[in-house]
Formats: C-alpha cells, structure tokens, sequence
C-alpha cells in the first residue's frame, strides 16, 4: 500500500520536473526556435506524463496528454507548423497538463468544461480520425507492415523477461509489470531459475531471475510492447515466436507513412523511439544531480557557519598575542579563511535554485490572467537562471504572483486603449532576476499606462490613510499603494481585487529581509524592484556599540555613516531630534532610548548617526556609540529559545565568542511612521502659514 | 527492560542541588544538559527583569534567566565564581543562573514532600516538592513552570 504511495509520488516528482522541460521546450518554441530536437523534447515530456498517468489509471490526464501528443506528433512529423496560435494553444494545454497533475495529485475533481475548450482547439490542428478513437489504448489497430504480426484470433507468445539490475534501480517493479500486462492479456507466469548462482557467489545486487510469461490475446506482441515500454533497453526480452525480435526496431517508417493511418500507429512506434533518447538523457541526469533532504543541507550550512565564526575566534586570539610577524602563520590564517569562504559559498550554493522553474509559473499565471481579463499579454523573461535561495524562490511564489495578476489587471490597458495609444497590442510583462552587489534584483515591469497617481490619491483620502491636505510627491503617492487597507480597483474585479493589497506583498518580502520599491512612468509602464538578500544564512552588516553593547546594523538598509556638526541637529518638541541633511529632514533614532539599554558608558559627546532606509523608503538617523567594521555575519535566530524581540531580527555570533544582535532597522524607522507622515502635514501646515 | 528503567526512575530521583542567594534549591539531573561557568551575557532589549541575555552555547543563541528574581530573592551579582545551569524542557534550552553547585543528590521520590500551601505565592507554584537534606532543606524546582512564567511574561 504504502510502496505503491511511494511510487506514486515519485510519478508526481517526476512529473513535475518533465513538466519543466516541457514549458522550457515550449517557451524555446514560443521564441520562434523550431528545431527538430525542441519539438521532440516536448514531445517526450508529454509523452512521459501519459505513460505515468496511465500506469496509474488518471484517465483524465491520459486523455488530455493523447491529444496533447497527437498535436505534438503532427508538428513532430512536420505535417503542421509551429506558427505562434498553436504555440499559444499547448502553452495553455501545458497549462491544463499542470492543472490536471496538481488536481490529480490532490485527488481533487476536475473541471471537465476547461479542458474541453482546449481539446476542441487541439482538435482544430489534427485531423478528426485522429481524435476520438485514438485516445483508447487498446493495441487494436497495431498491425502494420513492418511488424510482421499474424492475423487477429487468440495467440499465445512465450515471453522470457530478464529484468537488468538497473530496471531495479530504476524503481520499476516486474510484479507491477506483469499485474499490468496481465490486465490486458491472460497470463501464465513461471520463474526460471536455472540462472542462479552458487550461494557463495551470490550477489545480492545482480538480479537472477529470468520470468518465463506465456501471453494469450489476440495480439500479444503489441500488448508486450505497451507494457514494457518504459523498461526497454534495461531488461531482456525475448519472444518464442517467429516474429523479429522486439529489440530491434526496424527503420522507422518515414513520418509520412503513418499520417494516413489509424491513430494507434501514429502512436507506438514513435513512441517506442524517443523513449530511449528519454532513457538515456534520464540516467546522465541522475549521475549529475543528487536528491538530498534539505535538513542535511541545513546542518551543513550550520556547521559551515561554525567554521567561519571559529576562524574570526582565533585569527582575533593570534592578534591579541601580540606576537611578532609571523608570515607563515598570517599566510596560513589567510588561506584558513579563504578556505573557509570557499567553502561556505560551495555549501550555500547547494541551497541556490535557478529561478527559472519560479518564472515558468509565473508564465502560466500571466497566461491565465490575460485569458480571464481578456487582455493579450506577454510574459517575457530573462536572468532565468539565476540563482536565489531554495527558501526565497518558494516565497517569492506569492508576492510574484499577486503583482503578475495586478500588472495585467490593472498595469496593462485593454487592447483598444493601446491601439490608441500606438503600442503593440500585445502587452508585455517583463520578469527579471539579477545578482548585484550580493543582493537578487528581481524586476517586474509591465509597458501598461503606468500609475494612476490621481486616483491612488482620492482612493487614500477616500479611506482615511492620508489627511486631505496632504501634498505629496509622486514617488510618496506610489508609495501609498504599500499601505495596509489600500486595495486600487474601483470595481471588484475577479482577477486581483480578492482583498489582498501589495502590503501583503510588501510584508512577504520584508519577512525575507529583502525590500520592494516601485516606479512608474505615465503611460509607459510600472516597474517594482524586489532586492533580496543572497541568503538567508550570511549576511553583511555593520559593527556598532551602543551603551554596553555590540551590534550589527544590516548594510542593505545603510545608506550612510556620518558624524553631523551640531548646527544640523535641531529639536522637535520637547524629546525629538531631527538631522538635517541635503536640504532633508530626517528623525534621529536613539537606539539606546529605543530598546530601553541602561547600563553601560554614557554617550559620547560627538553624535555618530547611521541613515538607514527602511523598506518604505522612510530614511532615519540611528544614533549609535561607535562604528567599528563591516564584516560577514551569519545570522542565528533568537526565538527559538526566547521568543521576538522587538527592534531585533536576529543575533550572531563575533569573533570573541559573544553574541551581538541584529538590529531590525525596519522596525526602528516604522516605529517612527507617525512622525514621517506627520512630517508631509507639517509641511504643507507651514505652507499656509506663509499664506 | 523499558519497564525497569521505569520503576527505577519513578523510584529514585537524582537531583542537582544548589544555591540561590543563601537558599537550597534542587533541579532533577534529567532535564539538565550540562553546567557551565559564568560568562557574560549579550542584554536584551525591553527584558523583564529575570532575564539577564543570551550567551552563545556552540553556535546556539540561549537565554539566561536569573533565579534569584525569579523566586522574589532579589537580583543576583554575576561573577567568576557563579554557574549557569544548562537545561533543556520540551526542546527550548535555556541556563539558569544560580550562585553555586553543591552535589548530586539521589532520593526516593516518596521522600519528596509536597509544598505546604502558604497563600498563592508565585513562588510556591515554582516548586515542585520539598526534600530535607540533613539540616537543611531543598527546593525541587518546577522547570515547567519556570518555562511558562517566562513565556507568559513575554507575551
């Protein structure tokens, strides 16, 4: 019961991946890359996912893959062209391929009305004598020429079936082979055992047993061949009849000799050869890739951190020896740490994705909000490969896809607008990802009619998040739309508008430590920033003291350090301070004050301020002791243990073996949100007061 | 066999005893990962007041609680000459800080007498039992709670 869950989930597993070469195959396709081998990989993926599902009796997937790949076939064999509204039409079968696997994975009904729609349109390619029969499986029509195969009637073939250690490794099952081939033939099964070794030179790992199966139907070879489809090239398979050997398939007839047959033809013997290019490319993949629990990782990661934390321990002991220069000993601490560094960057890597799989789903759900809002849309990609944490791309999914649904909702124009605006009426999305600076810029931009400033401005007043007299700039009006409560449409669409604003967005990324900014150009488009840190694991920030204290300031969020004269500072009210600065002012934050620190040195006379940015793009001033470094810090979670603690994200460990806590600047500065938005209404309160 | 180990341990109770200004207190020795001496701490922001820091223990972050506070005994000086007692309840570790260790008592678990009701002190719902220790008395201290006092403080 429980082996054959494995299996099943093992189906799922890989289909996830061959539904990933085939939306890369599509994609390739879309892009106007009609190469032979494109073509078949995509038609080896689907064919994959059919094979699968039919071994586990989800007639529905099986159904739509047949069409699916008859379609694929046709294009295969050259007898219909790749033109973009096909390619269009299998990026949104693919779709439903997707669709139909979560559901079937979920054991969730399917809705029948959505696939049918897609059928029809596949159906439109091919002709209908290759529709509706074609779908059954049974071998009926299978007595072509270059098969030699006697006459229809009941006919018994004696089968010798030598699985190879490797259909074993391969996680097949003869059992499940022969329960399969004994479904759609009557069967006789005797096991030979005239292979067996001696017990002393047994192997436990090279299988014996050769399975002697007499097979009675009406066709037996073709049912044989069905069955063993997926096993051929890793086990023997001898026939005792007079028919050619199975293994040795003859020329394949010209495409165009089966464009004119029944369907089933179409079907088997192509299938019989792609799959061993599929077999082969299987087994490189798996020498080159390794499934490992994410936890061992984990620990690796841990420990690796330990490593690095240890070298800071003893470089910072040697130093405090005092010892007199010892170049063998500074040259071997050097490559300690660049060992170290080496290897921590190799360990985190292993965690790294490439985003593609992230885009790819983000693709269909651009598909699938441009059909529902009737827009013609575009998802175009680049950095695909690009490699981001395991943990971020799973949380990013989300975020992406709430701001994919918003750009063709509400970014992009309906096609009438457009064409009066002479752009193209397909609209277009771009999806970027970048490495800058130790940081992933993820881009999402769409050429829509870009933000409308008015309208985000009476929708806020409207709903109280702003006072009326507000003025503000346009990149604060933008801003409006990262507030909690804000949701732009008018009308409820059915697309976005489902209560969920972009300060849900805005959170998710913050959790990821990362922050989101947004810019827009008035009929050119909208574009948001996501910048993400690296990894979750490593961070670079920067040293302070405050009171008794070490602290590390995350650098992502610096924007500065200075040490401002007295004549910048100036009061507000009876306990605030501002600092002005290039014409800015900017509220002080007194870290000591702020997280209630008592003990320790009293603060020096000359102020040392760090402006920080927070994800809202409100700047503050943290005042601080002492500046020290910057340096890399990994980052070890205090709640476990504890529970949060406000105004701190997170702890690490210094080279002395204490623990300095990471400041939550985005706490700090939101603390003083009041005050920033108290600031535009002081402004514009001055402004009349000049009146 | 599991059925010995278990008699055993109903039976018998092994106890680290030690002591938070000037009184005697016992934890039970299962529940204590390891005792280490007094480091100092890293503070934390807005703590009550039982909480000194965190201190590292090989790469994890753990929080240190003061004892004394907790029992209402005032605040404890850390020095060298201090312990921090490692345990470890229901997967969260956290040290305790206590003046110094004494040794390791083995006791049968009948001999440990309830705590006379005396008023609803947070104190007495601290402590599990009372074990006289020749003259003296020890304080079988409730882990549990101690982890729920905390928790409840923070929350």
């Amino acid at each position: 019961m429980s082996k054959s869950d494995d299996i099943r989930a093992l189906f799922f597993e890989e289909c996830s991946d061959l539904m990933d070469a085939l939306f890369e195959g599509l994609t390739l396709l879309d892009q106007g890359a009609a190469e032979t081998d494109t073509v078949n990989a995509v038609f080896r993926a689907v064919h994959s996912i059919k094979g699968g599902a039919g071994a586990f009796k989800l007639d529905d997937l099986v159904h739509f893959a047949h069409r699916f790949e008859t379609v694929l076939d046709a294009l295969r064999a050259g007898r219909i062209d790749s033109e973009p509204p096909l390619v269009q039409t299998m990026l949104r079968a693919a779709d439903h391929l997707a669709y139909l696997l979560e559901a079937a994975h979920s054991d969730e009904t399917v809705d029948a009305a959505r696939g049918q729609t897609l059928l029809d349109e596949l159906n439109a390619y091919v002709s209908p004598e290759e529709g509706t029969a074609s779908f059954d499986f049974q071998p009926m029509a299978l007595d072509f020429a270059a098969f030699e195969l006697a006459p229809a009637g009941e006919e018994k073939t004696v089968l010798l079936f030598r699985p190879h250690a490797k259909l074993y490794l391969n996680g097949h099952d003869p059992l499940l082979l022969i329960d399969a081939l004994r479904d759609r033939a009557s069967i006789d099964v005797d096991i030979v055992t005239d292979a067996l070794p001696s017990l002393a030179g047994y192997d436990p790992d090279q299988p014996t047993l050769t399975f002697r199966i007499e097979v009675s139907a009406p066709d037996p070879r073709s049912v044989i061949d069905e069955v063993f489809e997926f096993v051929e090239g890793i086990c023997d398979l001898d026939m005792e009849t007079s028919a050619p050997p199975l293994a040795e398939p003859d020329p394949a007839p010209s495409p165009a000799a089966f464009s004119t047959e029944a369907p089933a033809q179409a079907e088997s013997p192509p299938s019989a050869k792609p799959n061993k290019p599929a077999a082969t490319t299987e087994t490189a993949a798996a020498s080159q890739t390794l499934r490992v629990e994410l936890e061992k990782v984990d620990r690796l990661i841990n420990t690796v951190g330990e490593l690095i934390i240890n070298h800071a321990m003893i470089a910072q002991r040697i130093d405090q020896l005092g010892l007199l220069t010892d170049t063998e000993l500074d040259g071997a601490m050097a490559d300690y740490r660049i060992l170290s560094r080496e290897l921590q960057e190799g360990v985190m890597s292993i965690r790294a994705q490439p985003v593609k799989a992230l885009f790819q789903r983000m693709a269909r759900i651009t598909r699938e909000a441009g059909d529902a809002t009737g827009k013609s849309v575009r998802l175009v990609m680049r950095g695909e490969n690009t490699e981001v944490d395991k943990t971020v791309i799973e949380r990013l999914v989300d975020p992406l896809t709430h701001m994919i649904r918003n750009a063709v909702d509400h970014g992009l124009e309906k096609t009438e607008a457009r064409r009066a605006a002479c752009k193209p009426e397909t609209g277009e999305i771009l999806l970027s990802a970048s490495h800058k600076s130790g940081s992933v810029i993820i881009e999402l931009a769409d050429d829509g009619a870009g933000l409308n400033r008015t309208r985000i401005l009476e929708t806020a007043i409207h709903k109280g998040l702003i006072p009326k007299t507000a003025e503000l700039s346009d990149p604060e009006i933008d801003k409006l739309l990262f507030l909690p409560g804000f949701s732009t449409s008018a009308e409820v669409s059915k697309l976005s508008g489902r209560g969920v604003g972009m300060d849900v967005v805005k959170t998710a990324v913050q959790a990821l430590g990362g922050r989101i900014s947004i810019a827009s150009t008035p009929g050119r488009g909208t574009t948001f920033t996501i910048v993400l840190p690296l990894t979750l694991a490593v961070m670079d920030g920067i040293v302070v003291s405050v009171a008794a204290e070490t602290m590390i300031i995350p650098i992502t969020a610096v924007v500065e350090t200075l040490r401002p004269k007295p004549s910048e500072i100036h009061g507000l009210g009876s306990d605030q301070r501002l600092l002005s600065i290039r014409g800015e002012y900017v509220p002080i934050v007194d870290i000591r004050q702020k997280l209630d620190l008592r003990d320790g040195p009293p603060p020096p006379e000359q102020l040392v301020l760090i402006l920080v940015e927070g994800v809202d793009q409100n700047r503050c001033a943290l005042c601080v002791d002492a500046v020290h470094d910057q340096r890399q810090v990994v980052i070890k979670a205090v709640g476990g243990n504890y529970g949060p603690i406000p105004g701190v994200s997170a702890a690490t460990i210094m080279g002395n073996g204490k623990i300095a806590l990471i400041l939550d600047t985005d706490h700090l500065s939101r603390v003083d949100r009041r005050l920033a938005v108290a600031a535009p209404q002081a402004k514009s309160e001055m402004s009349l007061s000049h009146e | 066999m599991n059925d010995t180990a278990a008699a055993s341990r109903n039976s018998v109770l092994e106890c680290v005893t030690f002591t938070v200004s000037g009184q005697i207190y016992c934890l039970d020795i299962m529940m204590i990962r390891e005792i280490r001496r007094w480091v100092s701490v890293t503070s934390l922001p807005h703590a009550e007041a039982h909480v000194l820091g965190v201190v590292n223990l090989r790469g994890n972050v753990i929080p240190v609680y003061d004892l004394a506070v907790h029992f209402g005994l005032g605040r404890t000086e850390p020095g060298p000459r201090n312990v921090v007692i490692i345990a470890d309840v229901q997967g969260q570790s956290f040290g305790l800080l206590v003046e110094s260790v004494s040794e390791i008592l083995a006791v049968n678990r009948n001999d440990v007498q309830d705590t006379p009701e005396l008023g609803r002190g947070r104190h007495t719902s601290l402590i599990e039992g009372l074990i006289s220790v020749g003259q003296d008395m020890a304080q079988l201290i409730d882990l549990r709670q101690i982890v729920r006092v905390s928790a409840d403080a923070l929350a």
